[in-house]
């Protein structure tokens, strides 16, 4: 009954899925893990968000009105654009069409640097007045109990997404390159869904720091 | 029914002699083979977090200095926290015993991501190696709770470890990520949800609550980082913020991880129970549910450790009660496999031994546990040595224990031999003695009042923590004649067979050790699991005692 | 009974009107779950005897729980889980809501002593004289990092956290002296941070109240400026103003001018930051950490000094503060008291 010891079969590494669909079945179960530990970050951000403002409901309400609310939206523009383009880039390459794909990616890759760089110019106009988190907070128009940490959450939270979309970029830049050498086809294109995943995450962080740090 | 082969022999080509070369090691994707580098890698922290521990009772023997200052002290109560905590337990059983029996035990090849599994392992290598740093760069004074205010003040150095620890929880998210695909996506055909082994309903729940919980963790540990170097302000109340908002932060993490510390170890001995009854678990369903109850639920209590911080009344109250709901799903544990044993067939071996520990360790500290939820009881016990025994009684008396009997039912699946079985019982007896006699007055010493964390101490307290420090060189003393057998065991071990505990598990199915791709055929698995009532397909080979 | 209970569980004596309840509650616990635990350990014994291994490869019969055993098996724990969180939580509520009459007093933790003031009375450091069978409502904050007040013979823990009032209250029935602990980890004397209760009949009470009366500050904050004073006292009888100076300029030791929270080279390499756990580690250890450019030729004064004598010199210390730039008011924490 024992079985022939000798020969174990020779099976490649990776190799121990059954077929393509089960294993971008579990990348694809992968990433949605993954992105739910993503969301628990930013929960606890959200968190401490939701537990100053209750503590400091007038210095959170004011905070808005020393935030540059038209390149916040501005870069909610951006960002959801960006989105878009993923999304575009991921039909195009499932009819085919391997360079405009590229394209799109690219296309996002820049709004992306657009984002860093508009969120750029806020962070210096912030430091310029002073407007810095903590121990360094000296912004004399807006001095009131609770206006330090509006504006510490306020470089925490968008630090930590900016981090996010630094991160994004690397992998949108990869997903681009692999597309224009032709690497993702019809049947395989399971690293530009996941990346696009991740973009889209990204996106929709934004999308609760926008009103919660700009309109409300 | 038993036609025993006289000398099992060993499988000529296994997963350790598949490939050869420490190279094969480092950079290999088999999860057995990570499995047992993370082994091997937790024995070593675990040492360090045990000598840390045998040099604090040492301190405590008398009242005054003993061998350390109080700055020692302290220093070495944080890291043997911080390593038993993020370095041994959290990662215990789930990367150890979870790798290497995971896939075996659903009938895969490997887990979903063998890459990622090995560049888990790499990340923990990291973290500890950070960790460990530290130790050597000073030392850390915090305790493992890092409570703010003070771990924001304090002169030492608690980067590097907040960073270890940020990216050991990588490791952790990684492992669960990891793990709960492969349960998803890798069941052999036929392996429906309420026909998979316990041990992996259990790696499953702790996977959920790692890939949910330690996030928060690192949030937490990267704001008090920011606190240090330029001064948030966060949890700083001279800035406006609140050092509560950074207890509920920790707990809400820190609650659940204690989940995931013990739910592995119910696993193993759900496990275990079956197969030394031989004996279908009484309820398969109670246990299943239990877990994802305690998985869930358990996401809800984190303010019980809160009771004396000025929390809202109601909070208090609130968060007592929920406490109470996750603790009934251990009592139905140990009520589920203490009945189990009706009608088996038992087994009196070392694992089982431990496994009668665990169950006996558990209750005790289970109750203890509802106990120090009770709101007004609480008063008295929080921060005391009673919480100390509490947490001990489950994470060593339960967890370690569970960990220990896995290592023994295990290990002749793992390297395909056995070890000394008398040796191995009388060890156990031994271990269990000397725990109770560690914890046990360490429960009274919180009755009379002795706070935990305390370098020095009224004299009055002296006889009981006289008896901890015995039962604690007792328990050193166990761990060192397990390190000595098991290691004569790997080379000079009898062969054990492929089964030779004539286990219905799943992972008894391949060799022992299993070969490298783990089945040399598609696994077909008979019988519902831990299914004693019918002949086996398999003949039963080998044996152990 | 519950006496013996109370001895044999190692507790100790039952100083306030809180202590019973908590006992009660307590007793239920343990008598229940070693009559459970005894029950399970009884039964598996004799599971483990009766059902013993005969032979290797037995086969056993598949035996289910029936439904009601599961529903057994959960309603029963949780019945007794949800009674004892219901008891506990009335008295839990109880200790929580101070009776209107209670005599108030502030406690300040700080790392490590305590501090007592009664707001229209003196303060004290270390020592709490309440009138016995009278409610005294807690008052309880912290200077620096969280403590907790504990006081094992009331079974009463209040944790003392900077930025805000906690709030607690007690009724000692009988006078006597009761030792308080730091139940939460403060740092390096964490378990030296230690005081006392002295609950005195009321009669008694009143004649210390009035002797203690009249000279002090009525707040909290007067105590602070004391102990200032007196670490200066301890400075100059401990000599320590033979090699250190407070006016900046460096002698045979470094200056106490700025010293506290100043990253200070060590002749080892390296530096330290010269806070409270430092500044007392010097005193101890001396040698340990040695200030770059100074011989080490400090004595240790372990034993030499008391655990309130480090206190105030490290006080005293704190206070010799360089110039520097005053943090803007809004950072100041907002104190809030809820009122009665």
């Amino acid at each position: 009954m024992r079985p022939e010891a000798s020969l174990p079969p020779v099976v490649p590494q990776a190799g121990h899925f059954g077929d393509e669909a089960s294993r971008q079945d579990a990348a694809h179960l992968g990433m949605w893990i993954f992105i739910a530990s993503e969301v628990m970050l930013f929960t606890a951000l959200f968190t401490a968000y939701a537990f100053y403002r209750y503590a400091y409901p007038d210095a959170f309400h004011q905070g808005r009105l020393h935030m540059e609310v038209g390149l916040g939206t501005l870069n909610t523009y951006v960002l959801v654009t960006s989105s878009i383009l993923v999304a575009l880039a991921i039909s195009a390459v499932r009819a085919g069409r391997d360079l405009r794909a590229g394209g799109l990616l690219l296309g996002a890759l820049a709004l992306g640097v657009v984002f860093l760089f508009i969120k750029g110019a806020e962070y210096t106009q912030h430091a310029h007045d002073g407007a810095l988190p903590g121990a360094w907070y000296d912004f004399e128009a807006f001095s009131m109990p609770g206006a330090s940490l509006f504006f510490t959450l306020y470089w925490v939270m968008t630090g930590v997404h900016a981090v996010h979309v630094l991160v994004g970029m690397g992998v949108l830049s990869t997903l681009a390159v692999r597309a224009l050498s032709g690497h993702f086809s019809v049947a395989y294109h399971t690293p530009l869904e996941l990346g696009g995943m991740y973009w889209h995450l990204v996106d929709i962080v934004w999308l609760f720091l926008w009103p919660l740090l700009y309109l409300a | 029914m038993s036609f025993e082969v006289a000398e099992p022999a060993m499988p000529r080509e296994h997963y350790l002699n598949a490939r050869r070369g420490a190279w094969s090691w480092l950079t290999t994707h088999d999860h057995k083979r990570i499995g047992v580098m993370f082994l091997v890698a937790l024995l070593c922290t675990f040492l360090l977090g045990g000598m840390f521990a045998l040099a604090l009772r040492l301190e405590l023997l008398t009242p005054g200095e003993t061998v350390m200052g109080r700055l020692a002290y302290n220093r070495a109560f944080t890291l043997h926290g911080v390593i038993m905590v993020w370095l041994f337990l959290i990662p215990s059983i789930p990367t150890t015993f979870g790798n290497f029996l995971l896939p075996l035990m659903i009938g895969a090849r490997d887990v979903a991501f063998p890459r990622l599994n090995l560049a888990s392992f790499y990340l923990f290598v990291v973290g500890a190696v950070m960790t460990v740093w530290a130790i050597l760069e000073g030392g850390v004074d915090t305790g493992w709770t890092f409570y703010t205010p003070y771990s924001t003040a304090t002169g030492t150095d608690v980067l590097p470890v907040l960073m270890g620890v940020f990216v050991v929880g990588f490791s952790t998210i990684l492992s669960g990520l990891n793990f709960i695909t492969t349960v998803h996506t890798m069941r052999a055909p036929g392996m429906g949800w309420m026909r998979l082994p316990l041990f992996v309903w259990a790696i499953y729940g702790t996977s959920i609550i790692q890939v949910l919980a330690t996030p928060v963790l690192g949030m937490v540990l990267l704001l008090v980082a920011l606190e240090r170097v330029v001064g948030v302000g966060l949890f700083d109340p001279a800035r406006g913020g609140d050092p509560l908002l950074y207890q509920h932060l920790f707990w809400f993490y820190s609650h659940p991880a204690v989940y995931i510390m013990i739910l592995p170890g119910m696993g193993v001995i759900s496990e275990a129970v079956s197969a030394f009854c031989r004996k279908n678990p009484i309820s398969y369903r109670v246990l299943v549910w239990s877990t994802v109850g305690i998985a869930f639920v358990g996401f809800l209590t984190w303010g019980h450790h809160m009771f004396v911080s000025g929390q809202s009344v109601l909070g208090a109250g609130t968060f007592s009660i929920l406490s109470m709901l996750v603790a009934i799903f251990t009592a139905l544990k140990i009520f589920t496999w203490t009945s189990t044993m009706y009608r088996g067939s038992i087994w009196m071996c070392t694992p089982f031994t431990y496994v009668l520990g665990f169950i006996f360790l558990l209750f005790f500290g289970g109750m203890s546990g509802v106990a120090v939820a009770v709101t007004s009881a609480d008063l008295h016990w929080h921060d005391t040595y009673f919480v100390v025994a509490h947490f001990h009684f489950i994470m060593v008396g339960a967890s370690l224990m569970a960990f220990l009997a896995g290592l023994h039912y295990w290990f002749p699946k793992m390297f395909g031999r056995c070890y000394p079985e008398g040796l191995g019982v009388g060890t156990a007896v031994l271990i269990i003695f000397g725990f109770i006699t560690t914890f046990l007055p360490q429960f009274l010493l919180g009755n009379m009042g002795m706070p935990r964390r305390y370098a020095d101490y009224p004299e009055h307290f002296q006889p009981l923590h006289v008896a901890s420090t015995a039962g604690a060189s007792l328990l050193g003393f166990g761990f060192l004649i397990i390190a000595a057998y098991l290691g004569w065991s790997l080379r000079h071990g009898r062969v054990a067979g492929r089964n030779p505990w004539g286990s219905r598990g799943y992972e008894w199915h391949s060799d022992s050790p299993p070969p490298e791709a783990n089945f040399h055929e598609p696994p077909v698995f008979p019988y519902r699991p831990h299914d004693y009532s019918r002949p086996d397909l398999q003949p039963e080979v080998g044996h152990a005692a | 009974m519950s006496e013996l209970l109370r001895r044999m569980l190692f507790l100790p004596e039952e100083g306030s009107t809180l202590a019973s309840r908590v006992d009660g509650i307590h007793f239920f616990i343990i008598l229940t779950t070693f009559v459970v635990g005894a029950a399970i350990g009884l039964t598996g014994f004799v599971f483990l005897l009766r059902f013993r291994r005969r032979h290797a490869h037995a086969l056993t019969p598949e035996v289910l729980a029936p439904v009601w055993m599961e529903a057994l098996f959960v309603s029963v724990p949780l019945l007794f889980f949800l009674l004892w969180g219901a008891l506990g939580y009335r008295d839990y509520v109880w200790s929580r809501s101070a009776p209107p009459d209670a005599l108030d007093v502030y406690v300040t933790g700080k790392q490590w002593m305590w501090k007592f003031a009664y707001p229209e009375g003196p303060g004290a450091v270390d020592v709490l004289h309440v009138p016995a069978g009278r409610p005294v409502r807690l008052l309880i904050t912290s200077r620096d990092v969280i403590h907790s007040f504990y006081v094992p013979a009331f079974r009463l823990k209040m944790d003392a956290i900077p930025g805000r009032y906690t709030e607690t209250w007690f009724e000692a029935v009988r006078p006597g002296r009761y030792p308080v602990l730091c139940a939460e980890y403060c740092g390096l004397d964490h378990s030296h941070m230690r005081a006392e209760v002295v609950a005195l009949s009321p009669a008694e009470f009143e004649v210390w109240r009035t002797q203690q009366g009249g000279d002090q500050v009525a707040s909290g904050a007067g105590v602070a400026e004391p102990l200032v004073e007196q670490g200066r006292v301890v400075a100059t009888r401990a000599g320590c103003f033979q090699c250190h100076t407070v006016d900046g300029t460096p002698h045979i030791g470094p200056t106490w001018r700025g010293l506290y929270l100043r990253e200070e080279p060590l002749d080892t390499g390296g530096t330290i930051r010269a806070d409270v756990a430092y500044l007392t580690e010097s005193m101890m250890e001396p040698q340990a950490k040695v200030v770059a450019g100074y011989a080490p030729v400090m004595p240790s004064f372990q034993g030499r000094l008391s655990a309130g004598d480090v206190a105030s010199l490290v006080e005293f210390i704190q206070s010799l503060r360089p110039e520097r730039p005053v943090p803007p008011t809004v950072q100041e924490p907002r104190y809030e008291l809820r009122g009665r």
